[in-house]
């Protein structure tokens, strides 16, 4: 059965951490020349990028453009969902966002880690196997993994995921949930 | 309700447990009123049963005529019709009548609800005063209550109740009417507990058996819900839903366990194919139609859904949970689709989404009608769900109806739209009349390709326009999308364009890059359709480049460009310029020579390395590149500025002048700001405090702030030290802001580039520069200088030549082999060619030899710099022609003392003469001091050389310079006068004797002078140079001399420490006074005795000595040879030993009333300690020690003071003028006694 999943990146660049002043979402114009001042670098680059993904996979391959727009989408309701728990409770945070929404042929999952990288699974509606404590175990088996990449040095935060164990643990992931 | 009226006395809400009344009809029916008024009016706490909480519930009950018929037959578990307690009204206060008639109606009553197993009755026996009053023969009232509880309550007296005149308005009324309620209610609800509960353990029983084969859904449906009814009618609306919610999971389960293969049999009804797909119906609490389909086992999967979400939708419209009811709805549809597919039910294509249609219409306008408009938009994230649903399945209902296509719907289409409709069936009778109803718009939509859509738009932007209101931009884009879609297959591409332009730019924008492809297609065609030609080549070129299409289409759209950009152009027709990002990408650039600085007329070679995108091989016809000039008059900024700019730009500014450019196409941004940036090294900084390592403070410290921090368009910082400021101007070319490609019709722009590229053309003026070849540029020997000239934009043509002024302190020595390099710009040797120097008597004359422009020509030269014979004072500065300025400042580090030496030089390209400064040092340092032994008088001279050449030193010789006369003369003591060798910071030192005749003069003006040359130097005898050093001596005859006697206690060999001992210090005067001197002494005379005054002090500043009592005094001195004074004073050694005599000093006291005069060429200073001791009127043979401590007190001795106060002053002697004979001398000092022990371990 299909199964997709992503690893979106945060919202914010790393190098814009700690700048609360100027994110690209709150600033005109302006702050913008500014930043084409002192670092030149990135005006070219699209650095105001956010939730790009840095690691998408699904089988089968034919629907991976629907998995694609899916898990786009779904990024609306994650962030609904980070701001309001946002909002309630700050320091138990739960990282499991629970069933994003469902449609008619898939349930989107989301999972949220604490510097705010999104993992998002798809799963046919019709899976039945797949209950909410088994999704919970995959998120978690893929944080795990993913904080294993990051902990790589020669990972760059940011870059899309290519890592060989990585990968096999997602197609382990996708084998046993299919 | 509108169930009301079909079923007049179940299923309404009105429903209430049935409470049945015998007896007396007509009691009952006067006290019903009150009754079923004061019946709800108190809560009872139920307890439940199952360990489910207590519930406080306001009971009510519907009381009816008691029937036998009302009793339940045995197997009929229906609920709601059940009579929950069986009342029995009486007023009987007769025991006759009693006995007679009511007793045995009561017996009656009672075995006919033992018959059916009913032990849920009360008997109430109404007392009225009236009534007692009437009848004659009463008995004690009690009596007939005591009766009735003895022939029924058999052990349950609580089951007969009396109500005392209830119509009346006493308290005793009240009270019984109160306790016959609570009685009442009591009693309904144990029997509610005990029924239900029998009820739930049928349920239960019934549930359990569904494993066996004849076990129906259908009839343990109607089981529960009729125990869902109940807990509705006792209001318990949540134990309701529960009872629903328990029937959903249930069939839940049965689905899913029938697609994992356990099919129950049960269920083959359910898998019959749908033919009716009218939707949810929610306007009814109960729908009554699909409730008898489910009694009767004929409800289809939809029918039982159906029912079973508007059974629960009402509940929760009860508990007002709206919202709730949305969230379910959505997933029970979700759900509904699921499970006809695996249940494998035949369903007419497009019925399904009509149902979903209509159900989410239904659901919405279900919600619409319970909310008010406020509370529907503020919840609109609950029904935004439902409002896409609909706009989907009423979506690809057009697109199978044939109603979205350019053409209309064909023939086949209108065949399978009528076969839909009749699914729908009639309208149900409850919407009729709206002009809104769901029903009414399926159909609509259905009937016309306008209605459709009018009908799809509306619903789209609807949804479009509720997510942008909650903030789902990605939501309201794909609906925007799918909106596009339907418009580009409408055949209206202006409209689509909007849409698909503004999800483009969202899916750049966050780097998903198989949306940005797709999107990207439907792009081009709409671009195509629309004719936007630009547009759409730019489009092409951006797909003809994009991994994620396949090889034949990214063919396809550079086919596109090719066949567009080959096409002859229209007169019209300007060219197509696109961005050059999608087509091709500018990779790497490399300058030559590596710099990128040229002069003018220079040769730069640039290497463009660029990437083709395309999947095809396409000749570029022309490449252009756009060049932004920026004039810079670098006046301040070197060249070597620049150069160090260029190799210090970064990452990417290699110092072989490769430029990289960063990679990676404009949609796959993920990860490449990372890489264009150099990363942040941060390092954590703590602040510990040093005593206790207690954290004070901590941070984080970015150590490559300089990289990520700075201007990008303007030079780095310039290290002064090493560039060489210069008359410059410096053309600077961004290369290149625009870069063009061209292809045919087409061309290729990048706007920009980045990192800026840019070279230098420079011009330059000629310059010439000296520089010294050694470090320094020692004075007094020859030494070499290097004469560089830059040619710059001048060149150099025969004939030219530099003219020198020539100056007496720096003569240009002519050296036989002279000879200039000329180095290219690359600083290649061109060629070398002998220079002629001609000298006259003020200028000299260098002729340069022909050199070409941007080259270098070197020579050198040999100057020497005159040592100046004086010690320079600050003052001396003459103005030659050569201008010589003698700065007394002293080398830095070493005390060498330098020359500015100027020299003034014409340079054949300039009208203006340069002037140039050359720096020497002088190698030698002297020092002279005179030395007394007695009368006799010895002049020193030490010569330090203070260079780091080594030098050879000969013929050291002292003359007097003034007088030259015979009355004195100089012998050479010490000191060879043959050559010796002076290393770098070694001293020679030469003593000589003077001797005189009659009496010294009193100043000397002596001269030493020495040959030095350096040892290095070839040819020794002609390389020596003069030294010459000047110096004058002023009062150098011996005045006093000094005795000092150290005397042991009397009795006593020697001295011993802590005992007192003598000091003796007696003062000789030396010399009669000469006429100069006596001026300058301070005397005074008394009765004819010329005498001056002196102050003597002893001072012991190894603190051998302690000086008890007074350490210092004035005396008075007669100006007269061989006139002595001796003073007395008491010390005590405080060591044992040899100690060296405590030093001895005098002072030239002069009275307060003299012309303060404190010479400034004297070379010991005041003390200033002993001045200040001073600074109050001395007596002659005052006491100091006193004076010492009020004189402490005073102690300001600033300079100032003294001259204003008249006050006596203290002027020390110059040196000589005082011999100190004692100096020198030891005494010995033993310890006191041998009570010191010292232990020696010898090991």
């Amino acid at each position: 059965m299909a199964v997709c999943i992503a690893v979106i990146a945060k919202e914010v660049c790393s190098y814009w951490a700690g700048t609360k002043a100027c994110t690209p979402s709150t600033c005109g114009p302006a702050p913008y020349t500014f930043y084409l001042q002192v670092f030149g670098h990135f005006f070219f680059s699209p650095l105001f990028n956010q939730n790009y993904p840095l690691y998408i996979r699904s089988v089968p391959i034919q629907n991976e453009l629907k998995f694609h727009y899916t898990v786009h989408t779904s990024l609306d309701v994650v962030e609904e969902k980070i701001s309001a728990v946002g909002k309630a409770m700050a320091d138990q945070r739960e990282l499991y966002l629970g069933l994003l929404y469902p449609t008619e042929d898939y349930k989107v999952y989301g999972y949220v880690t604490n510097s705010k990288v999104k993992f998002v699974i798809v799963v046919d509606s019709s899976n039945t196997s797949l209950r909410d404590n088994e999704i919970r175990s995959m998120f978690r088996k893929l944080h795990n993994s993913f904080t294993d990449v990051m902990c790589n040095p020669f990972y760059n935060p940011g870059d899309t995921i290519q890592s060989k164990a990585f990968d096999s643990m997602v197609t382990a992931m996708m084998v046993q949930a299919s | 309700m509108e169930a009301h009226e079909e079923k007049p006395i179940i299923y309404t809400m009105e429903n209430k447990p049935i409470v049945t009344c015998a007896g007396d009809q007509s009691l009952f029916t006067s006290l019903y009123t009150s009754l079923a008024q004061q019946l709800p009016r108190e809560p009872m706490e139920w307890r439940r049963s199952y360990g489910r909480a207590p519930k406080m519930i306001h009971l009510e009950a519907n009381f009816v005529q008691f029937k036998e018929e009302l009793l339940p037959k045995d197997g009929n578990r229906a609920l709601l019709t059940f009579p929950f307690l069986h009342i029995y009204w009486t007023d009987c206060c007769d025991t006759e009548m009693y006995k007679a008639s009511v007793k045995d109606d009561m017996l009656r009553w009672q075995s006919t609800l033992r018959l059916h197993g009913s032990v849920d009755w009360l008997i109430v026996v109404v007392e009225s005063e009236a009534k007692k009053k009437n009848k004659t023969n009463i008995l004690p009232r009690t009596s007939i209550v005591d009766k009735i509880r003895n022939d029924f309550c058999n052990k349950q007296s609580d089951r007969c109740v009396v109500l005392s005149d209830p119509l009346k308005e006493s308290s005793r009324s009240q009270d019984s009417w109160s306790s016959f309620l609570t009685k009442l209610r009591t009693l309904l609800l144990m029997s509610f507990t005990k029924n239900l509960g029998r009820f739930e353990d049928d349920m239960r029983t019934l549930r359990e058996k569904r494993t066996e084969p004849g076990w129906s859904f259908c009839d343990y449906f109607m089981v529960q819900e009729e125990l869902a009814f109940v807990f509705e009618m006792l209001q318990q609306f949540e134990d309701a839903l529960v009872q629903y919610d328990e029937l959903d999971a249930l069939f839940t389960q049965y689905v899913l366990n029938f697609g994992a293969g356990d099919g129950a049999n049960w269920l083959g009804s359910f898998c019959a194919p749908v033919k009716r797909w009218n939707g949810l119906l929610l306007r009814r609490p109960i729908d009554m139609e699909k409730r008898e389909l489910i009694q009767r086992g004929e409800a289809s999967l939809l029918d039982l859904r159906s029912y079973l979400f508007s059974r629960q939708c009402t509940l929760l419209i009860f508990l007002q949970r709206p919202w709730e009811v949305t969230q379910r709805a959505l997933e029970l549809l979700h759900n509904c689709v699921q499970e006809l597919c695996l249940l494998e039910v035949s369903v007419v294509q497009g019925a399904l989404d009509c149902w979903v249609f209509l159900s989410c219409l239904e659901v919405l306008h279900r919600i619409e009608g319970c909310c008010d408009r406020a509370q529907l938009e503020a919840n609109c994230s609950h029904t935004v769900g439902l409002w896409t649903y609909a706009t989907e399945k009423l979506k690809s209902l057009g697109y199978l109806c044939g109603l979205v296509a350019e053409k209309g719907p064909t023939s086949e289409d209108l065949n399978r739209t009528v076969d839909l409709l009749a699914g729908l069936g009639e309208e149900r009778p409850e919407t009729v009349n709206s002009l809104q109803s769901p029903y009414k718009k399926l159909n609509e939509a259905l009937s016309s390709v306008e209605a459709f859509e009018k009908h799809y738009l509306e619903l789209s932007h609807a949804a479009m326009e509720m997510y942008r209101a909650i903030g789902r931009m990605r939501s309201a884009r794909l609906i925007g999308k799918s909106l596009a879609e339907f418009y580009m297959k409408k055949g209206d591409p202006e409209r689509a364009e909007g849409f698909l332009d503004d999800s483009l730019r969202s899916y750049v924008a966050e780097g998903w890059s198989l949306q940005v492809t797709h999107t990207r297609k439907q792009m081009a065609e709409c671009q195509k359709l629309l004719q936007q030609t630009e547009d759409y080549l730019q489009t092409s070129a951006l797909l003809a480049g994009d991994a994620n299409l396949t090889v034949e289409e990214r063919k396809h759209f550079c086919q596109e460009i090719l066949t567009f950009a080959s096409q002859p152009p229209a007169p019209s027709d300007q060219t197509v310029a696109l961005s050059m990002a999608a087509f091709a990408q500018l990779r790497q650039m490399q300058f030559s020579p590596p710099g990128a600085v040229v002069h003018v007329g220079a040769a730069l070679q640039l290497e463009l390395r660029v990437r083709c995108l395309m999947p095809v091989a396409v000749k570029v016809e022309q490449l252009a590149a756009t060049l932004h000039f920026s004039l810079e008059q670098g006046g301040a900024r070197g060249r070597a500025g620049s150069a160090q700019r260029r190799t210090g730009q970064g990452p990417q500014g290699q110092g072989d002048g490769v430029v990289l450019f960063p990679q990676g196409s404009p949609l796959a941004g993920a990860g490449m700001g990372a890489s264009l940036l150099p990363a942040l090294e941060l390092y954590e900084m703590q602040d510990r405090s040093p005593s206790d390592s207690s954290l004070n403070s901590t941070g984080v410290v970015c150590k490559n702030m300089h990289l990520l921090l700075r201007r990008h368009d303007s030079s780095a910082s310039l290290d002064t030290s090493s560039v060489t400021l210069s008359l410059l101007v410096a053309l600077s070319f961004s290369l290149p802001p625009l870069s063009t490609l061209s292809v045919g019709r087409v061309q290729f722009v990048q706007s920009h580039i980045y990192p800026v590229v840019q070279y230098e053309v420079y011009s330059q003026e000629p310059q010439l520069t000296i520089e010294p070849l050694s470090d320094n540029l020692l004075a007094g020997i020859p030494q070499k200088v290097k004469f560089t000239i830059a040619t710059g934009h001048y060149s150099v043509k025969k004939g030219d030549a530099l003219q020198l002024s020539n100056t007496d302190s720096m003569p240009i020595l002519h050296s036989s082999c002279c000879s200039a390099t000329i180095l290219s710009s690359t600083g290649e040797r061109v060629g070398e060619s002998a220079l002629s120097i001609q000298s006259s008597e003020k200028v000299t004359s260098i002729s340069l030899p022909p050199t070409p422009p941007y080259h270098t020509l070197e020579f050198q030269l040999e100057v020497l710099c005159h040592i100046p014979p004086t010690p320079f004072k600050p003052d001396i500065e003459r103005l030659t022609n050569g201008e010589v300025r003698h700065r007394p400042k002293s080398h830095a580090d070493r005390g060498m003392i330098n020359i500015d030496q100027k020299v003034s030089i014409d340079c054949p390209w300039s009208i203006y003469s340069t002037l140039i400064s050359l720096t020497f040092y002088v190698p030698f340092k002297a020092k002279h001091s005179i030395l007394s032994a007695g009368k006799r008088k010895y002049i020193q001279v030490c010569l330090q050389n203070v260079s780091d050449t080594i030098f050879h030193l000969a013929d050291p010789v002292l003359t007097d310079t003034h007088t030259s006369s015979l009355s004195h003369s100089l012998t050479h003591l010490f000191g060879s006068s043959l050559p010796q060798t002076v290393c770098s910071q070694q001293s020679v030192f030469c003593l000589w004797e003077m001797r005189w005749v009659e009496r010294l003069p009193l100043c000397l003006q002596c001269a030493f002078s020495a040959s030095f040359a350096p040892v290095s130097a070839s040819d020794a005898h002609t390389a020596f140079k003069p030294y010459r050093y000047e110096f004058q001596l002023d009062r150098v005859s011996t005045l006093y001399s000094l005795k000092a006697e150290i005397l042991p206690p009397s009795g006593d060999q020697h001295c011993r420490t802590g005992t007192l001992c003598g000091l003796e210090v007696s003062i000789t005067r030396q010399a009669e006074p000469s006429e100069t001197e006596g001026e300058e002494e301070e005397s005074t005379e008394i009765e004819g005795l010329r005498t001056t005054k002196l102050m003597y002090e002893v001072v012991d500043n190894s603190s051998n000595w302690a000086v008890c009592g007074k350490s210092s005094g004035v005396v008075s001195m007669p100006v007269a040879a061989s006139a002595t004074h001796r003073v007395q004073m008491e010390v005590m050694p405080l060591f044992a030993g040899h100690l060296p005599f405590p030093n001895i000093k005098v002072f030239k006291y002069l009275p307060h009333s003299a012309v303060p005069a404190i010479q400034p060429d004297t070379d010991s200073c005041l003390e200033n300690d002993t001045m200040s001791l001073l600074d109050k009127g001395l007596d002659d043979q005052g006491d100091t020690a006193s004076i010492r401590s009020r004189g402490s007190v005073h102690s300001v001795g600033s300079g100032e003071q003294q001259r204003v106060l008249p006050m006596p002053r203290l002027e020390p002697f110059s040196p000589g003028q005082v011999f100190y004979l004692s100096q020198g001398r030891q005494v010995l000092v033993l310890p006191v006694t041998d009570d010191h022990v010292m232990e020696v371990n010898v090991t």
